[in-house]
C-alpha cells in the first residue's frame, strides 16, 4: 500500500479535495507519504495516527507528527472539529464498527475523506456469480481466511448508509480499472459498476459550527453553514 | 534578568561549575536558595545562530557525565552509546548540555555540599526539592551561557519529568522536548517503591537523622538496599528471566543457608555495593522525594489549554517500552491524549522490547533510530541551509 516510489493516483484525488493551508488528521498514515505530498502542494499542516511501531517511527524520522495507536481506539483523544479534514484511505473495510468510524471522522474533522474497494465491480460480481467463490482481485487480493478486510460493501450500500447517517457526499470520485477517473453521481448505477476504488468528500448535515481554531471557510462548502 | 554568577573548571571532578550568588531563586517550599552551584558539561560547540544546544536531563541516579569518561567512576557516560560524535545525539551536529541536578551529589548544590551561610554540611537541613526547582536552576544556567532557546530538552524516566516541567515554565526558550518513559504524575507504585528505599536508608543506623558525613560513616548497608530495590523495577520479569532465571552463583547445589545462592541475588548485591560508593544517601531520600511530588496533570494541561507564553511551537516526541511497567505505556499516552486534544505538535511510538524501564539507557535500535530522524528532521526545519 505504501509505494515510496509511485506518486499514488488516490493520493492525488484526495489532494484535490482538499483547500489549501487546510489541518489535516491522516488515519494509517503510514510513513507519511500522503502527509509529506499535503505538506509540499497545498501547504497542509497534518497529523497522522498509524498502528505500526516501525512505519510510526520512520514516519517521526522524517519529522511528522505521527502517534501510534489503534483507528479504533485512539481517536477518542482527538477534540470535536479539531481538524479541517480527516482522511481514512483504503481502511474502512477493515473496521469492526465502519459506521462508528464514519461518525468518528466527523466528529473529528470538519470533512472527512473516506476511500475503499468497490465490491460492486463487475468483475467481482461475475467472479460470485459464475464461480461461485469469494472473489480475489488486484485491489483486494486477499483469500476469505486472510483477509484484514471484514466488511464488504459497494458504493451503493455506502451511499446509503450515508443517506440514514445525515453525512452528506459533497463530492465522490472513482478510480477504474483502467486508471480512468470518473466523478459518481448519486443517480448514476453505472459508477458502481466500474469503480475499483471509490474516494468520498463527506461532511455533515446541520452540524454544529463549534468554534475551535478551524478556518472558517471548511465550512463554506457546506450546505447548512452559511458564513 | 541580573545574574551573579561565576564560572570556574573544576579539575577534580573534570567538569564546569557555574557558581550563582545573590540570586533570587525561591523554590516550591518556600526555601530562599540564592546562592548555589551547579556542576555541567559541554559537549560540541555552539553555532554562530545559537539554536543548536540541546540540554539533556539525567535519571534519579545521573550524573553530568553522560558521555565521555565519568572521572569519578572511571566508565563511560551514562548514555555514551546515544551522545557523541555521529551518535544519534551528535555531538558534531549539536551542543550538548549535561547537569547534574540540585539536590544530586555530583558538584551541583546538594545534601552533601556546604551550606554557604552556616558554613556547615548541609545534610537533613538541605530544602525539600520539587522537579520544579530543579528545572529553575537549569535555567539559571541556561541563561548565564547567554543561550536565549535551547533546540531540544531531552530526558529518560526523572529527565523526562524534567523536560515536561520546561515546556510548562520556560515554552518559549525550547523547540523539541524528547521524552522517554515518564508520566504526568508519579504514580502510588512508584511512590510506594521510594518509600521502602527510603525507609531502608533512615532505618540504617549510620544514617543518624542526616548528619553522618562529619561523623565520617555512611548508611551504606539502607543505600544498597535501597538501589536494590529500586533496580528490580527498572528490568522486567522476561529480562530478569532471561538474563539470570533460576541460575546459581559460583556453586552447582543450593547452599541451605542466605548466601547470594542465585545469580540474581549476587547481581543484586552486586548492584547495590557499587552503587554506595558513587551515591550519597541523602541525595536519595531528596530526589526520590522530589519524583513522588511530581503531578502536573492540571498545569500541563492549563499550560496548552490557557497559555501565559505561546508553547504551540514546541514539537514533542514521547516515547514508551512495551514492558516497562515503572513508567508504563499507558502513563506516556497520557502525555499524548493531552497534547493530542488541544491539536500539538506530537509524536508517539512504544518501542518492542523486554528490557523494561532501563531500555532508555540500552541498546535499542529503534530508539536511536527515532530520536536521530526527529532531531535531524527538526534541526533542518530551523537551519534549512545547514
Amino acid at each position: 500500500m505504501n509505494n515510496k516510489l509511485s506518486i499514488r493516483k488516490d493520493w492525488t484525488l484526495i489532494e484535490s479535495l482538499i483547500d489549501a493551508n487546510s489541518k489535516v488528521l491522516d488515519i494509517g498514515c503510514g510513513e507519511g507519504g500522503l502527509m509529506a505530498q499535503l505538506e509540499k502542494n497545498i501547504q497542509a499542516k497534518t497529523n497522522g495516527i498509524e498502528v505500526s511501531a516501525n512505519l510510526t517511527q520512520k514516519a517521526i524520522a522524517q519529522g511528522f507528527n505521527v502517534v501510534q495507536g489503534n483507528a479504533e481506539k485512539d481517536l477518542n483523544q482527538y477534540s470535536n472539529k479539531s481538524f479541517d479534514y480527516v482522511i481514512l484511505s483504503q481502511t474502512l473495510q477493515a473496521m469492526i464498527r465502519p459506521k462508528e468510524m464514519l461518525l468518528e471522522l466527523l466528529r473529528i474533522g470538519g470533512k472527512a475523506i473516506v476511500s475503499f474497494p468497490n465490491f460492486g465491480h463487475w468483475t467481482i460480481r461475475l467472479q460470485l456469480l459464475l464461480l461461485g467463490k469469494m472473489p480475489v482481485t488486484k485491489g483486494l487480493p486477499y483469500a476469505w481466511y486472510e483477509t484484514p478486510n471484514i466488511h464488504f460493501f459497494t458504493i451503493k450500500d455506502f451511499q446509503n448508509l450515508c443517506q440514514k447517517s445525515n453525512i452528506i457526499i459533497e463530492k465522490g470520485l472513482a478510480l477504474t480499472s483502467g486508471g480512468k477517473q470518473v466523478e459518481i453521481s448519486s443517480g448514476l448505477s453505472g459508477a458502481n459498476l466500474f469503480t475499483n476504488e471509490a474516494i468520498f468528500l463527506l461532511s455533515y448535515k446541520n452540524f454544529e459550527p463549534i468554534k475551535t481554531e478551524l478556518k472558517q471557510k471548511s465550512f463554506v462548502g457546506s450546505s447548512a453553514i452559511i458564513s | 534578568m541580573n545574574l551573579n554568577f561565576n564560572i570556574v573548571e573544576n579539575s577534580e571532578l573534570e567538569c564546569s561549575i557555574a557558581e550563582f550568588t545573590n540570586t533570587n531563586c525561591k523554590l516550591d517550599s518556600g526555601f530562599q536558595l540564592n546562592n548555589f552551584k551547579i556542576a555541567y558539561k559541554t559537549f560540541g560547540t555552539l553555532n554562530d545562530n545559537k539554536n543548536n544546544a540541546i540540554l539533556i536531563c539525567h535519571a534519579l541516579t545521573g550524573d553530568q557525565y553522560v558521555t565521555g569518561k565519568n572521572p569519578l567512576t572511571k566508565k563511560n557516560g551514562w548514555w555514551s552509546r546515544m551522545v557523541g560524535p555521529n551518535k544519534p545525539i551528535d555531538t558534531n551536529q549539536y551542543f550538548v548540555i549535561c547537569s547534574n541536578v540540585l539536590g544530586g551529589c555530583s558538584g551541583t548544590t546538594g545534601p552533601k555540599e556546604i551550606n554557604q551561610i552556616s558554613q556547615k554540611i548541609y545534610g537533613a537541613e538541605f530544602p525539600s526539592i520539587t522537579i520544579k526547582d530543579i528545572v529553575k536552576v537549569q535555567n539559571f544556567l541556561i541563561e548565564s551561557l547567554s543561550i536565549k532557546k535551547l533546540f531540544a530538552v531531552i530526558g529518560g524516566s526523572m529527565g523526562a519529568m524534567q523536560a515536561l516541567q520546561w515546556t510548562i515554565d520556560f515554552p518559549e526558550k525550547i523547540n523539541n522536548i524528547v521524552h522517554i518513559a515518564g508520566a504526568l504524575k508519579h504514580s502510588a507504585q512508584n511512590i510506594a517503591f521510594h518509600e521502602v528505599g527510603r525507609q531502608a536508608i533512615m532505618n540504617d543506623v549510620n544514617w543518624n537523622k542526616g548528619s553522618y558525613i562529619k561523623k565520617n560513616i555512611i548508611p551504606e548497608r539502607g543505600l544498597a538496599v535501597a538501589r536494590m530495590i529500586a533496580h528490580i523495577t527498572y528490568l522486567s520479569d522476561n529480562s530478569m528471566h532471561r538474563k539470570f532465571g533460576r541460575k546459581l552463583q559460583s556453586r552447582d547445589i543450593i547452599s541451605f543457608g542466605f548466601d547470594a545462592d542465585f545469580q540474581i541475588e549476587s547481581y543484586l548485591r552486586y548492584q547495590g555495593r557499587s552503587f554506595v560508593d558513587r551515591f550519597d544517601a541523602n541525595s536519595y531520600l531528596y530526589l526520590t522525594r522530589a519524583m513522588d511530588y511530581f503531578d502536573i496533570e492540571k498545569s500541563f494541561s492549563n499550560s496548552i489549554e490557557f497559555p501565559n507564553i505561546t508553547n504551540s511551537h514546541i514539537n514533542y516526541l514521547v516515547i514508551s517500552f512495551t514492558s516497562d511497567w515503572l513508567f508504563p505505556t499507558s502513563e506516556n499516552k497520557e502525555v499524548v491524549k493531552k497534547l493530542n486534544y488541544f491539536n500539538r505538535n506530537v509524536s508517539f511510538t512504544e518501542i518492542e522490547t523486554d528490557k523494561g524501564h532501563d531500555s532508555f539507557l540500552l541498546d535499542e535500535l529503534e530508539l536511536d533510530l527515532t530520536i536521530d530522524g526527529f532531531l535531524k528532521s527538526n534541526f533542518k526545519k530551523i537551519n534549512p541551509h545547514e
